[in-house]
């Protein structure tokens, strides 16, 4: 067995630690939270197992948003955002692909669905990925992204935020989340930000500056960890799951 | 006090909001030139062995409108039920075989559509036998956790009879949700309903 199985029972999720499906402060979950009761068992092969991405198939600066989308560098604060990918168990996840999307410096995402009054920046995509490193660290090059308007609530706002997809070794591992910035005043005010029960579990998606990081002259840094759900990791092998 | 339990806590879910295919889906999109293609566009290569299949649904609301804007993600076996997967130890999975899909909702009319090989059945080590399956993962703006369910075919009732994943389902009435109803030679019908009456199973696995 190596330091970092990637077999072995999911530890099951904290339910009371996500945000319920149904949460009335973000209406559009109103009709699409599940009203039944999900049905709950241990993890089995198909959510143990999961798809594995090489490095190889990563292109030099898909990682760097501010120069990926025409070459030419995107307006806005330029960051770096950089963390590491652990289970519960805090062991690190190597190998696993991390993709991220954002709006720009104004606010704005370039998609058809998207029509705030901020303008596209001609320069600027809005994602990026890598695959994590042997320590399950990653980083990314980009720009701050700017709060933006919502039809929610009258007048509610997104905090600066960046989306984070993570896969781990398993399906069941499969994660979406999103990263906020310390400091950001709008963070409390977010109904999205407020599904989650927890005002700790909320302070786990909040990145604070790492001046550590940074580079004079250069860029602001970020730090973001990732944790996945983790695996037992039993000596009883042949006991049967739930007996 | 007792020693502390050092676990890390799961990073929280956040939707994936209605700008989802920015991130996963670029080129779909019409953001073209970041990445040579998109990911997941096919779980299987020419050659992979099994029978081909295409699926292809909706995703409803409780309200009965279809997600425009829903992206599914898909995971399964090879025809032998074996995961193309790192973690898989009871052989090597076909080659031709990459077992993820990445499903878009049309952006007009909610249609998804995904074409693989039907999936073997999945031996656990522990025992029992998982019916041919394929595992979804479904997210959209308005879903604060992935929502995690799976096909299982209509054509496989004596598998499906002794599914240990199937029979943790108390309310059998609710089984038929997750059957891919045939709708042709190699076709299949998956309708997924988020909420309500009809409302799909999904898991916490
Ligand atoms: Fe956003």
């Amino acid at each position: 067995m190596s330091d970092a199985p990637t077999t072995g029972p999911l530890i099951a999720r904290n339910r009371l630690w996500h945000p319920p499906a149904y949460t009335p402060g973000y209406k559009t979950s109103v009709t699409r939270a599940p009203s039944r009761a999900l049905v709950a068992m241990g993890s089995t092969l198909s959510e143990e197992t999961g798809p594995a991405f090489g490095r190889d198939m990563l292109g030099e600066l898909d990682n760097n948003l501010i120069l990926n989308f025409t070459g030419q560098p995107a307006i806005g604060e330029r960051i770096i955002v950089h963390g590491r990918v652990l289970d519960e168990t805090a062991r690190p996840v190597p190998g696993v692909l991390v993709e991220i999307w954002q709006a720009n410096a104004g606010g704005r995402y370039r998609h058809k669905k998207d029509g705030y009054t901020a303008p596209l920046d001609p320069n600027f995509g809005g994602c990026g990925r890598t695959v994590t490193n042997a320590e399950g660290r990653y980083e990314f090059l980009t720009i701050r992204p700017g709060a933006y308007p919502w039809p929610n609530g009258v007048n509610d706002w997104r905090p600066m935020h960046i989306h984070v997809s993570v896969f781990g070794s398993g399906f069941g591992q499969r994660l979406i989340t999103q990263m906020y910035f310390e400091g950001d005043p709008l963070i409390k005010r977010c109904p999205i930000v407020n599904t989650i029960p927890d005002p700790a579990a909320i302070d786990r998606l909040v990145a604070p500056l790492d001046m550590g990081m940074a580079i004079p002259m250069d860029c602001l840094a970020y730090r973001f960890d990732i944790v996945l759900r983790g695996r037992r990791q039993t000596h009883f092998e042949n006991r049967r799951e739930g007996m | 006090m007792p020693q502390p339990l050092d676990y890390l806590p799961e990073s929280p879910s956040q939707t994936a909001g209605p700008y989802v295919h920015i991130g996963l889906v670029p080129n779909l999109l019409g953001n073209t030139g970041i990445y040579p293609e998109d990911l997941g566009r096919s779980p299987i290569r020419d050659g992979a062995k099994g029978q081909r299949i295409t699926i292809t649904g909706q995703v409803r609301d409780g309200a009965g409108m279809i997600l425009r804007d829903a992206l599914i993600e898909s995971w399964q076996a090879d025809a032998a039920g074996l995961y193309p997967s790192p973690g898989e130890r009871r052989g090597t999975a076909d080659p031709n075989v990459t077992g993820w899909a990445r499903i878009v909702a049309d952006f007009e009319s909610g249609d998804w559509r995904l074409t693989t090989i039907k999936p073997g059945p999945v031996a656990l080590p522990q025992g029992g036998v998982m019916a041919p399956h394929i595992s979804l993962w479904i997210v959209a703006r308005g879903i604060n956790t992935g929502l995690q369910t799976r096909i299982y075919f209509e054509d496989e009732a004596e598998a499906n009879a002794v599914c240990p994943v199937l029979a943790r389902i108390e309310h059998k009435a609710r089984i038929p949700t997750l059957l891919a109803k045939a709708a042709g030679p190699g076709e299949y019908r998956f309708d997924i309903v988020l909420q309500g009456s009809d409302e799909t199973v999904f898991f916490d696995l």
